[in-house]
């Protein structure tokens, strides 16, 4: 079952917005605490403008190995340049807002 | 369910089932392989072969078994590890569409780590990889990477239950784990239940000993089996990484009764009619005591026999050789052109033995040799510990006792004294034959002497010879002992001047002799002569005077006749007439009273 939140991240966006897909594994512990963590996040930095796809390896193993997912949960910020990675559950807000360039 | 259908009753240990990894050496020394549905840990410090141990195994089994594998990389990048074991005849771009995943499980090092990860996202993937491609292996290299960043122990070991767990759920059928651990323990923080959680732990070395990198395995742990206890040598041939795995107790190789010529007549001679096709010839000598010369020598004579001959040389390259060889009348040339012959000329600064042992396995297996010959074997000993390469040297020859290859190997030893070759290399105790050059110094002159210490199985010669160089090639040459001193050069050459003179001395002697006999027997045939010729004058002149005195007697009774007849007498007158002579009166009147009737 992939969860796919608000559009996907392929779909046409404003040039300032941050596109970004989440690899979790189902319900995992660590899955659930990175989408919430991720959530929160959104909520309080990017308001609106940003598209997030959330792709459950589980279900979609070979994309992810394609995508050179390695470990779960993974978030990959697509756009704007540079991309980044960050891995882990996202608790560390700091690291996750210094990858996505948000300045606090 | 499975134990009770085949019959084995539950509660009875089994043999361990075990998978060949395919890998020279281990299977033996492992007496199998891997544990069959386990987890192996391969642990040692950086640049000591697991990986390329783990890959191998792989490749192995996906060309040789058809059993495709999936190779994570931790630590390399996949092109990297691809393009470092290009060198090994593995074919692996082959194999890389069909038969062998890999894995790219670098975490970048831009990578952002917030909070805690798992790894249930990656075995999901791996999981649906190994359903596509039908993988049976699958290898973690450099796990110690990846549970580094895990940054927990607690984590750590949920992990590595994890990964068991996947591994035992999706049945594969050998899982190598890698890992840097060394002496100094690892930065993994479990890697002691690491040790422990695996069925198998291999520990890799790679140290310095005099300057030259030795590789060196180890089995420390194999859950429910017995295994060969011990370090053994690590070396990287072109089909990859070998073992020098432990040698069988028994010999087992079949003893030849086949002769093959050691190089020239008056050699095989002292050696009993040759050497033993498959045996091993040890020739010792202090520097210029013409090694390479016999050497060269047994190989020409091979070649010429047709059979195919590999000459490897230490430090010297084969074109001096060769023509070395040609000033004492040895023709390596034509044989090197024909293909007869293949020379090496290898290096030996800072190259560990065990590697000099796998050109020497490259080179045998390209040119298939009957005979062989390494000068020197001392070679290998330049560079690295000596007990290595006493290790090589005793297994370079046993290999080639295998193949049945005839093998002359040269060393230099020091002093002049044969037995101090024994605390070099230690061939000697293996070698079936052995032949010691020397120099003889006496009357200003060095020459040099051959001298056969042993040859298994054969009479031999206890004499020492002289050995001379020409251009006809080496040749031995009888020595005298004279007051018990043996004699040789131009001391040899004067004794033999001084039994030519005698020789000459004696024959003209005898021819004097035979001369003033003839002589004496002409005299005397002379002689002979002379008193025939005597003899046949005396017979003549007796023959004359009696010839002579019948003439007489004769005449005489004719002029009796006669006057009787001119006087006109009558017979009876004739007694008167005869005074002188009655006897002679009487013949005549017998004769004619003869004449009458």
């Amino acid at each position: 079952m992939a969860r796919k939140k608000d559009r996907r991240a392929s779909d046409p966006v404003s040039a300032t917005a941050v596109v970004m897909v989440l690899y979790i594994t189902d319900s995992g512990p660590n899955s659930l605490r990175a989408v919430a963590n991720l959530e929160a996040i959104c909520k309080e930095h990017l308001q609106d403008n940003f598209r997030l796809e959330i792709i459950d390896v589980l279900e979609y193993p070979l994309r992810a190995l394609a995508d050179g997912i390695v470990v779960t949960p993974s978030l990959a910020k697509l756009s704007p340049l540079p991309t980044a990675t960050v891995v882990g559950n996202l608790s560390d807000r700091s690291g996750v807002l210094r990858a996505l360039g948000i300045v606090e | 369910m499975i134990e009770t259908k085949r019959g084995i009753p539950k509660g009875i240990p089994q043999r361990l089932p075990k998978i060949a990894t395919g890998i020279q050496g281990f299977d033996e020394l492992s007496h199998g392989g891997l544990p069959r549905n386990r987890i192996s840990l391969l642990k040692g410090g950086a640049g000591s072969g697991k990986t390329v141990f783990a890959l191998q195994a792989l490749v192995s089994a996906a060309r040789h078994r058809n059993e495709p594998g999936i190779f994570v990389a931790f630590e390399e990048r996949p092109q990297q590890i691809i393009a470092n074991t290009a060198g090994f005849q593995w074919d692996l771009p082959a194999l890389l569409k069909r038969k062998l995943f890999f894995m790219d499980a670098n975490l970048s090092p831009d990578v952002v780590q917030s909070g805690e990860f798992d790894l249930r996202g990656m075995l999901a993937m791996l999981k649906a990889k190994k359903e596509e491609i039908g993988a049976r292996w699958i290898v973690f290299d450099g796990i110690d990477v990846l549970l580094t960043l895990l940054q927990n122990p607690t984590s750590e070991i949920r992990e590595i239950y994890r990964i068991r767990d996947w591994l035992a759920d999706n049945e594969v059928d050998a899982a190598i784990f890698t890992a840097k651990i060394d002496d100094h323990g690892s930065q993994i923080a479990n890697y002691g239940f690491l040790q422990f959680m695996v069925d198998c732990v291999i520990e890799f070395e790679s140290r310095l000993e005099c300057g030259v990198a030795l590789h060196r395995i180890q089995l420390t742990k194999y859950r429910g089996s017995a295994f060969a206890r011990g370090e053994y040598p690590v070396s990287f041939g072109p089909g990859g990484l070998e073992i020098a795995g432990p040698e069988p107790t028994e010999i087992r190789q079949v003893a030849s009764s086949e002769r093959v010529s050691a190089g020239f007549e008056r050699l095989d001679t002292m050696l009993g009619g040759g050497l033993f096709r498959g045996s091993s010839t040890l020739i010792t000598g202090v520097p210029g005591t013409s090694k390479t010369t016999l050497s060269g020598k047994f190989a020409e004579a091979a070649c010429s026999r047709g059979e195919r001959t590999l000459f490897v040389s230490f430090d010297e390259g084969a074109d001096r050789i060769v023509r070395n060889l040609t000033s004492v009348g040895i023709q390596l040339k034509p044989h090197l052109k024909s293909g007869m012959l293949r020379m090496y000329s290898g290096r030996t600064e800072s190259i560990a033995a065990e590697d000099h042992l796998v050109t020497l396995k490259a080179l045998i297996a390209e040119h298939r040799p009957l005979c062989m010959v390494i000068d020197p074997m001392s070679g290998i000993a330049k560079a690295g510990g000596l007990a290595a390469a006493r290790s090589v040297a005793s297994r370079f020859i046993y290999m080639a006792k295998d193949q049945r290859i005839t093998v002359v190997v040269t060393a230099i030893n020091e002093g002049d004294e044969p037995e101090a070759e024994a605390t070099d290399l230690q061939i000697s105790t293996i070698a079936d034959t052995w032949i010691h050059l020397s120099y003889l110094i006496r009357g200003g002159e060095r020459n040099r002497a051959l001298t056969i210490i042993k040859s298994r199985g054969t009479h031999h010669s206890n004499q020492v010879r002289e050995l001379i160089l020409s251009d006809a090639g080496p040749m031995l040459a009888d020595v005298y002992t004279a007051g018990g001193e043996v004699l040789m050069g131009t001391l040899r050459w004067e004794r033999e001047d001084d039994e030519r003179v005698k020789t000459m001395q004696h024959r003209s002697e005898f021819e004097q002799k035979r001369l003033s006999l003839e002589l004496a027997e002409s005299n005397t045939r002379t002689r002979i002569k002379a008193l025939e010729h005597d003899l046949e004058r005396q017979r003549v002149e007796l023959a004359a005077y009696f010839s002579d005195d019948q003439a007489r007697i004769v005449s005489s009774g004719d002029r009796e006749k006669l006057l009787l007849r001119i006087r006109g007498a009558d017979p009876a007158g004739r007694a008167a007439m005869g005074t002188t002579a009655p006897s002679e009166k009487r013949r005549g009147s017998k004769t004619e009273a003869r004449d009458g009737s």
